[in-house]
């Protein structure tokens, strides 16, 4: 291993140290390095295993596309599978452990798997493992050892320390990528005075410029420019940030590492933060990936892509190898030689092309460096680490036409051209077009009119060019551009589209992998080929090449080469595969952002939260709210505090919260007919001051919700919708207003916030409310309203019941509800008033009858509800032509019943109701849909849904729970078990 | 054609693996058959291989017009459950379970069925008693069902969030034992080489462009690669079925949503089981390379742009952190989109139109992939004979009209509404 | 991320928004009996890939249904206008001729 960090160069902080981990051992390393610089100047050449194989794999880019060079980063909860050291930054506390090889990826177990090659290839699993039984217990067995072989790093399941922002920008102009064209780009448009966002995925600003050596005139430029930019107000820059996502409209989803840089991001600050960015217009500045070069043993630690080779040497001041060939098929690699061979190294090139670039080669040549024209490389050699290549003249093809010398390298340096990362580009729906000149797939201008594109992603031919360009993406006219010279070849010129020397059969020279990190290997394509998996898509899936975490960045033109070659067509004629997002992956926790543990969806309180807490409730989820659900005394269970508080409504008195309701206000002279419409029943009768209950259906005559509506004055109507459909009943009814109904004078509007509401319930209700209110409100006569006060607070008086009981319900602005609340009870106390949560209200409304949400299933038709009768048959309503549907008629529906069930054992909620004999099989008769011990009556009751219900009443059925093993007979009776003629409530 | 087996493996293995033949054959389209399946995703292709194998036709096409299993077959998160409550669902999807579980044998290609069980997590009394009944009737149809109480699924699944915290605390689970995964791509391919074997001709790149018509009667269809007369055609393009329908004249009760799913960077096994929630339409599993596959709700927008939004990126996110709250340092490798035909009651058409010639199978919401071995037999079984099998009897067109309307989600034709 | 340019609040992201599909379905005259006209209306749709137009709702904003034209392919917006004020334009416009 030669691999070492030069004595000075490089872009590093060489004052400081930092001290890190990678398998137990101590990794030095200087602030401005990556973890992979500081395992390459630390010579530690195998940090990962393949992902099948478990071949050995060491550092082999630079970037975000690096396959190979997979940790797991940190540890306990901090810790983090699948981390490319490529480009993780280096700081002081580092810890990081290989992955996918045990004992350690140095000695792999699981290196045998690479013996057993020919027979895991691609897609043996879809041909064998089905085994010689019928079912899948054959499969599953050999699952469970695949399974545990295959995945990567290991999850975690702790809760993680850190937090994460989500947050909102807006620009005018959004520049991905802060290499030379992307500099530009920003610079231009923010000296415009433009809101300009620079988004830069790397911890520095410079691209490409950062891989080249210290010069003079570039790193004037680049200093200059970068300090403009941070002098402008109106440029915002954001390092360490990908942007990960194109989406409609515009909008851009982008990860800020705020501290990922550090062992531990101070403890009240973001991790990451992630960032809907909303532009205006995009400038993608975003580079080129370049190409690797496929041949026998391409993978083994110590072969890397020539630009890579260069970015460690100029960027980090690490020499990844003393004597080094170069494959090549353009003239880019030639910077890499020029700069190797002046910082020491021994450097053969070996160029593909059988002409090479003159004065490049004469230059290195000069320099010492040796230039081998028209050679290829075959293979190389070495197991832990690259000893020797293989290379070979080859013809314009990419035959191999003589023998092949074997040479002693430590290092092999590859370049196949350049892929211009275009994903953002390519995620909108785009379908690059291959450019036969520049070997690459390039974006079609103008086919999204708000994203331009300047630098490497288009393929600009040098260093002026892509400033020119970003200066144009930027707005520039031309003659305000700078000129800056080329110090180097930036782009693959004079490319010749070779990217893996054949023998005579027409087979690579070895094990030749094309996707390093699933190990697919050039075979496998071969044998996909054979099989008949010629499509793009199906040679993708059956072989998984380009489908690991690198995304085929490096993958992806190699396959398609190889698939063109077999098909016998042109590279374009093979077609690309799309680019889905994230174009790197990022860490689910900043997308989720605060909407985490209770955050993840809103909770709903009514304005009574803090007195039920006070007093003890227990709360339950409804919908979006949180209600009470009991008032447990000492240590009552849900059981015995419901049946006391229901029992206690009945002797008593009790007040329960009804503020989740839905309430809107219909006003208007049309208002009357607006509900005619909405209801099933009739509305012209109802007179001011009376309240009426309505049923509406869907516009398919299903039932949608009940309620009841008071008429407050001659235009002014108060509706009330259920709690779960509050929102939908008012979007349903502004729909038809707007779509239909415009010519009606009516207008409606939500106050479920600004009201809340409460119940008083129970025999003794009269004369708390003559307490509180005087004689006038207590007078009130059935479903009639007034307005009264409480304690000097505005409220209305609904005489309504749910219960059953002599009830009110009582209206007040939401924020004077405790007060309200709190006098009723003070007043009741004499009366023993005391407050009861959902579970009783449940009770006390199956035992009257009353439909609730199980019972509004969203399936039931009012017929179904018991309440066809109810629909008026002199008017047109939502839902009155549909509801008559013929099978929606069919006598043998399950209707509303009530079942009594005599015993101990109540039936279950969701059981199946089935006769009193015979099979048990299918749907049943029906199914029981609430139930509860009834108090009242002293025995379990129930509410369910029972086919030919009108003849079964009286008979007995079963209510089978297979699920909890329980069967009880229940007696069918009409669903108002107690006091059916409401003396109680008229009372 | 190559048998697939363990020994198929080792001698190919022994040889270079050049003795691979292709697993179906690559035919021109001939000029008439006697069914011509339109969509050569996995319904398509089960039902030209039901067609051979249960019904001896062998005069049968499939004609895609991109690759086969290129759609929903190769883009949804390869659930397969059957805890269907609904008369006319729960036995049909029943069907296919069973026959999931001998399709790798039936296909003689292995199709991956893993029996790892589902998990769908209820969040509160009345979810309870929601999946209580959708348990019994199961139960009641002699498939697997167990409820499990809150404590069970805490030993079962430890990872979920049971802390004080949960925005929606879990009361327990259904669980079906038999339910689980299935290699998506594979059921394409297994259909394809297995429909091949006896006869079927499968010819990709040939878009549908219109129909042959012999009066009212449609007979045959007209493609980019010419005219092919066929005794009747089959609709199996769930996604653009109301393009094709549209063709021919038929408005559907169909709209088509996009639907996403996402993929996270493999780990080693962490989710062994199916997991899905009552807090949010959300599923999550893990494949056998290691990611975790996790399915969200729709955009809620027609589209058939095959991609993505971001509200739904984020959403279904946030409900895998819900349910896992340690997933937060995982990265998110790929998200996609599928497009789903979505009926206005949620349950698909395995029917005759009423145009003579003109069979429609789609409408598969966000199911279709579990269905896809009874849909191609049933699919099958309604062509051959001119009569549907009782378990598809109910997913007729004029189910809407009549009012029987097959309404698992009870959300109605506005599903949207909110 | 889908934007809408609601005529009454401007710019804003879909998450504001509820969505309920064709618009160009019309609800029958209410006096009409006819099942199979109202069937229609409730369940069938258009559904084409391509230009599509569609009721939105601003639910977090404004709360006016709108009309949107919007291409199901590739998700752009060509128009967005308040549904109340083209079926009052049709009121007019049909009084008129």
């Amino acid at each position: 291993m030669t691999a070492r960090r030069l004595a000075k160069g490089g872009r590093i902080d060489r004052s400081r140290m930092i001290s890190m981990q990678f398998d137990g051992r101590r990794i030095a390393a200087h602030p401005g390095d990556t973890l992979a610089s500081a395992l390459l100047a630390a010579g530690e050449m195998i940090i990962a295993r393949s992902f099948k194989y478990h071949r050995p794999r060491g550092v082999f880019s630079a970037g975000t596309e690096e396959p190979n060079a997979l940790i797991t980063l940190g540890e306990g909860a901090r810790s983090e599978p699948n981390t490319r050291a490529t480009t993780l930054e280096a700081f002081d506390g580092l810890v990081a452990r290989g992955q996918n090889g045990w004992p350690n990826v140095r000695h792999d177990l699981s290196a045998i798997n690479g013996a057993l090659s020919p027979f895991i290839g691609a897609g043996f699993y879809y041909k064998t493992f089905i085994g010689p039984f019928r079912g899948t217990a054959f499969w599953m067995f050999c699952e469970r050892y695949i399974r545990k072989a295959a995945g990567m790093g290991r999850a975690i399941t702790l809760s993680d320390p850190d937090s994460y922002d989500k947050t909102n920008a807006f620009c005018d102009v959004l520049v991905i990528g802060a290499g030379p064209a992307g500099l530009s780009a920003a610079l231009t448009a923010g000296r415009q005075g433009l809101r300009v966002i620079l988004a830069e995925q790397d911890f520095a600003l410079g691209g490409a410029l950062l891989s080249a050596p210290p010069d003079a005139a570039t790193d004037a430029w680049l200093s200059t420019t970068a300090d403009e930019l941070h002098s402008l107000p109106n440029v915002t820059i954001l390092a360490r940030t990908t942007v990960f996502g194109a989406y409609d409209g515009n909008v851009f989803g982008a990860v800020q590492r705020q501290w990922d840089h550090v062992a531990q991001p101070p403890s009240d600050e973001a991790r990451q933060c992630y960032l809907k960015i909303r532009a205006k217009r995009t400038v993608l500045a975003t580079g080129a990936f370049e190409r690797p070069l496929v041949f026998g043993n391409n993978d083994r630690p110590g072969v890397m892509l020539a630009s890579a080779v260069r970015t460690y040497l100029n960027r980090y001041g690490v020499l990844a190898g003393q004597n080094v060939l170069i494959a090549t098929n353009n003239d880019s690699a030639y910077a890499t030689a020029l700069d190797l061979v002046r910082a020491g190294a021994q450097v053969t090139l070996c160029d593909a092309r059988a002409s090479v670039p003159q004065p490049l080669a004469n230059e290195l040549t000069s320099a010492g460096g040796v230039c081998l024209s028209g050679h290829g490389i075959a293979s190389a050699h070495g197991h832990r680490h690259i000893t020797a290549a293989s290379v070979v003249p080859v013809d314009r093809n990419g035959r191999a036409t003589g023998v092949t010398v074997r040479l002693r390298f430590d290092l092999i340096a590859v370049s196949g051209g350049w892929a211009p990362a275009l994903q953002l580009w390519s995620q909108r729906q785009m379908k690059p077009v291959y450019d036969t000149e520049n070997g690459c797939f390039l974006p079609v201008p103008d086919l999204l009119p708000d994203m331009c594109f300047a630098g490497s992603v288009i393929a600009a031919p040098g260093l002026s060019d892509a400033i020119i360009q970003g200066a144009l993406a930027g707005g520039a006219s031309t003659s305000q551009t700078a000129h800056l010279a080329d110090t180097a070849p930036h782009w693959a010129r004079d490319l010749h589209p070779l990217w893996c020397v054949m023998n005579a059969q027409d087979k690579p020279f070895g094990k030749a992998f094309v996707d390093m990190q699933h190990d697919v290997t050039v075979r496998d394509l071969d044998q996909a080929h054979d099989e008949g998996y010629v499509s793009v898509e199906h040679l993708k899936r059956y072989t998984t090449t380009g489908m690991a975490t690198d995304q085929g960045k490096l993958s992806n033109v190699n396959a398609l080469a190889r698939m063109a070659q077999l098909s016998e067509k042109s590279l374009p004629e093979t077609g690309t595969t799309t680019f889905r997002p994230p174009v790197t992956p990022v860490t689910i926790g900043a997308l989720v952002g605060h909407d985490s543990g209770e955050h993840f969806h809103a909770t709903r309180l009514t304005p009574l939260q803090d007195w039920h807490l006070r007093n003890g409730a227990v709360m339950t989820q409804a919908g979006p709210w949180l209600r009470p659900w009991y008032y447990p005394i000492g240590d009552e269970t849900l059981d015995q505090a419901y049946r006391r508080e229901a029992a206690h409504v009945r002797r008593a008195v009790g007040l329960v919260d009804v503020s989740t309701l839905g309430k809107i206000m219909v006003q208007g002279p049309d208002a009357a007919n607006l509900l005619n419409l909405l209801y099933v029943n009739g509305w012209s009768t109802l007179k001011p001051g009376k309240l009426r209950y309505g049923v509406m259906l869907r516009e398919d005559g299903i039932v949608l919700d009940d309620g009841a509506t008071a008429r407050l004055s001659e235009y002014d109507y108060l509706m009330s919708t259920t709690t779960s459909g509050a929102g939908r009943v008012m979007s349903h009814i502004e729909h038809l207003l707007a779509t239909s109904l415009y010519d009606l004078r009516v207008r409606v509007t939500s106050v479920s916030d600004q009201w809340a509401a409460m119940a008083l319930a129970g025999p003794a209700s009269r004369d708390v409310l003559r307490a509180v209110s005087g004689d006038f409100a207590a007078a009130l006569s059935p479903n009639s309203l007034t307005d009264a006060q409480v304690e000097g607070v505005a409220v209305r008086v609904h005489r309504m019941s749910f219960s059953g009981e002599l009830a009110y319900e009582i209206y007040v602005r939401s924020e004077d509800a405790e007060d309200v609340w709190a006098a009723l009870i003070t007043a009741g106390a004499p009366h023993d008033i005391a407050p009861y949560g959902t579970e009783a209200m449940g009770t006390l409304r199956i035992e009257k009858g009353h439909v609730a949400g199980p019972e509004l299933d969203g399936r039931a038709t009012l017929r179904d509800m018991g309440m066809g009768r109810m629909a008026s048959s002199r008017k047109p309503f939502v839902g009155s032509v549909l509801a008559q549907r013929p099978d929606l008629q069919d006598p043998d529906r399950p209707m509303l019943v009530g079942l009594e069930i005599d015993g101990p054992i109540g039936a279950k909620a969701g059981a199946i109701l089935f006769a009193a004999d015979g099979k048990t099989e299918g749907n049943g008769l029906g199914w029981v849909t609430s139930t509860t011990w009834s108090p009242a009556l002293e025995r379990f009751i129930a509410l369910g849904y029972l086919g030919g219900a009108p003849e079964r009443i009286g008979s007995t059925v079963r209510a089978i729970d297979f699920l909890g093993e329980s069967t009880v007979m229940a007696r069918v009776v009409s669903p108002q078990f107690f006091d059916p003629e409401g003396e109680r409530q008229n009372a | 054609m190559t048998h697939y087996s363990a020994w198929s493996i080792v001698r190919n293995g022994l040889s270079g693996n050049r003795g691979w033949t292709r697993a179906w054959r690559d035919p021109a389209p001939k000029p008439a058959y006697d069914v011509v399946i339109v969509g050569g995703g996995g319904h398509g292709l089960a039902t030209a291989f039901y067609l051979a194998k249960e019904h001896s036709l062998r005069n049968i096409a499939v004609i895609e017009k991109g690759w086969l299993g290129g759609g929903n077959t190769g883009r949804n998160t390869t659930i397969v459950r059957s805890n269907y409550m609904i008369p006319g669902n729960t036995m049909f999807y029943e069907r296919s379970m069973r026959m999931w579980e001998n399709l790798s044998q039936e296909l003689n290609f292995n199709v991956m069925m893993s029996q790892r069980g589902q998990f769908h997590l209820g969040h509160s009394p009345a979810q309870m008693d929601g999946l209580r009944r959708r348990g019994n009737v199961m139960r009641a149809h002699d498939i697997d069902s167990e409820l499990m109480d809150r404590a069970e699924v805490m030993r079962r699944l430890p990872y979920l969030d049971y802390s004080e915290k949960a925005r929606y605390p879990i009361y327990g689970a259904m669980f079906q034992g038999r339910a689980g995964t299935a290699r998506h791509d594979a059921v394409a391919w297994g259909y394809a080489r297995a429909a091949d074997r006896l006869g079927v001709d499968i010819i990709q790149q040939c878009e549908v462009t219109g129909y042959l018509r012999d009066g009212e009667r449609i007979c045959g269809v007209e493609t980019t690669r010419g005219p092919i007369r066929a005794g009747k055609v089959g609709l199996a393009v769930a996604g653009h079925t109301s393009l094709l329908a549209a063709k021919a004249g038929l408005r559907l009760p169909i709209e088509t949503h996009a639907l996403q799913a996402f993929v996270t960077e493999p780990i080693k096994p962490f989710i062994d089981h199916v997991i899905s929630s009552g807090a949010a339409h959300f599923y999550i599993s893990q494949s056998d390379k290691g990611g975790l596959v996790l399915g969200g709700d729709l955009d809620g927008y027609n589209s058939y742009a095959q991609r993505g939004g971001l509200p739904e990126v984020e959403h279904t996110l946030a409900s895998a952190m819900a349910l896992i709250p340690s997933l937060s340092r995982l990265r998110l490798l790929r998200h996609w989109a599928g497009v789903m035909d979505m009926t206005m009651d949620g349950s698909p058409i395995i029917a005759k139109t009423p145009i003579e010639g003109l069979y429609l199978n789609g409408g598969w919401c966000y199911g279709g992939f579990k269905a896809t071995p009874a849909s191609g037999w049933c699919f099958a079984h309604t062509i051959a004979t001119d009569t549907p099998h009782d378990d598809n009897a109910r997913f007729t067109l004029s189910r809407f009209e009549r009012g029987t309307q097959i309404d698992e989600k009870a959300a109605g034709p506005q599903p949207n509404m909110q | 991320m889908i934007r809408l340019d609601c005529p009454v609040c401007g710019h804003r992201d879909e998450t504001e928004f509820a969505y309920l599909g064709d618009a160009t379905v019309r609800r029958p005259d209410p006096s009409i009996t006819d099942p199979g006209t109202w069937a229609d209306f409730v369940f069938l749709r258009d559904n084409p890939r391509g230009a599509h137009c569609e009721y939105w709702q601003h639910v977090m904003g404004c709360r006016e249904w709108l009309i949107v034209n919007r291409n199901t392919a590739t998700h752009q917006i060509d128009s967005c206008q308040l549904a109340r004020s083209v079926f009052a334009g049709e009121a007019t416009m049909a009084a008129s001729s």
